[in-house]
């Protein structure tokens, strides 16, 4: 059984189907895919947003993704893993960031691509800025963001890891 | 070492990243911000409250109480908000 994954950071947008197609093409072993797309939304707190910029940490950004497909490759049964993260400045409707998760059934891909989208949004090195016609200003981590993460952590030696 | 500052805290160090030589006192990460601290009102401001702030030892996340010897590349930046 290959486990195919991809981890990428890019500038530019991407093609979610495109990469939908590269994961399973070829391939009769996935029965299930699970796509998770995360968008620039056009409006921050009620103000309309112009754009967002995302800073990243280069290099640790990787590593962490990555830690993270490991952890999840080795919790459920995958057959493919695709993260893709932009960074730099986004505008309203364009994708920020894509998980899928390929499995021979669909619980693992499920539950896999939420675990992956929980902890890069709480432990991979990126930054939100958000730009209106009030100026700029940096986005807060939300508290809800930390309790979906910590879902996640089923033993002591999970939590000792945070 | 060199230390590299992300988001507002760098915005508030007014520079991405330094090399820096900690005196020996200086132990654990919590030991390297209170130095930090020391050297300037802008330190002092990005630091102001530095339960909120996280740190990486050569890109891995790290607690405040993790010893900083040996380490090459020190990290600080604000809670996360990708994805």
């Amino acid at each position: 059984m290959s486990v195919s994954v991809t981890v990428r950071l890019q500038r530019e947008p991407f093609d979610a189907a495109a990469e939908a197609h590269r994961l399973t093409h070829g391939r009769a072993d996935i029965g299930a895919l699970v796509s998770f797309t995360g968008l620039c939304r056009g409006d921050e707190q009620g103000r309309p947003l112009a754009a967002l910029t995302l800073e990243h940490y280069p290099g640790m950004a990787e590593a962490e993704i990555a830690r993270h497909v490991d952890a999840a490759c080795a919790r459920w049964p995958l057959l493919g893993v695709t993260v893709v993260h932009r960074y730099g400045r986004i505008l309203p409707g364009e994708p920020i960031v894509l998980v899928l998760a390929a499995a021979a059934h669909r619980e693992a891909a499920f539950m896999a691509a939420e675990f992956l989208i929980d902890y890069l949004k709480t432990r991979a090195p990126f930054w939100k800025q958000v730009e209106t016609a009030a100026g700029r200003s940096w986005v807060e981590a939300k508290a809800a963001d930390e309790k979906s993460a910590a879902r996640w952590q089923t033993s002591a030696k999970d939590r000792a890891a945070e | 070492m060199k230390l590299r500052y992300f988001a507002w805290v760098r915005e508030r160090v007014g520079k991405a990243e330094e090399d820096v030589e900690p005196p020996p006192g200086v132990v654990t990460v919590n030991d390297l911000i209170a130095w930090l601290r020391g050297r300037g009102e802008e330190y002092a401001f990005a630091f102001e409250n530095a339960r909120v702030i996280r740190a990486a030892i050569d890109r891995a996340h790290a607690r405040h109480d993790a010893p900083i010897a040996g380490a090459g590349e020190i990290a600080f930046f604000p809670p996360m908000t990708g994805g």
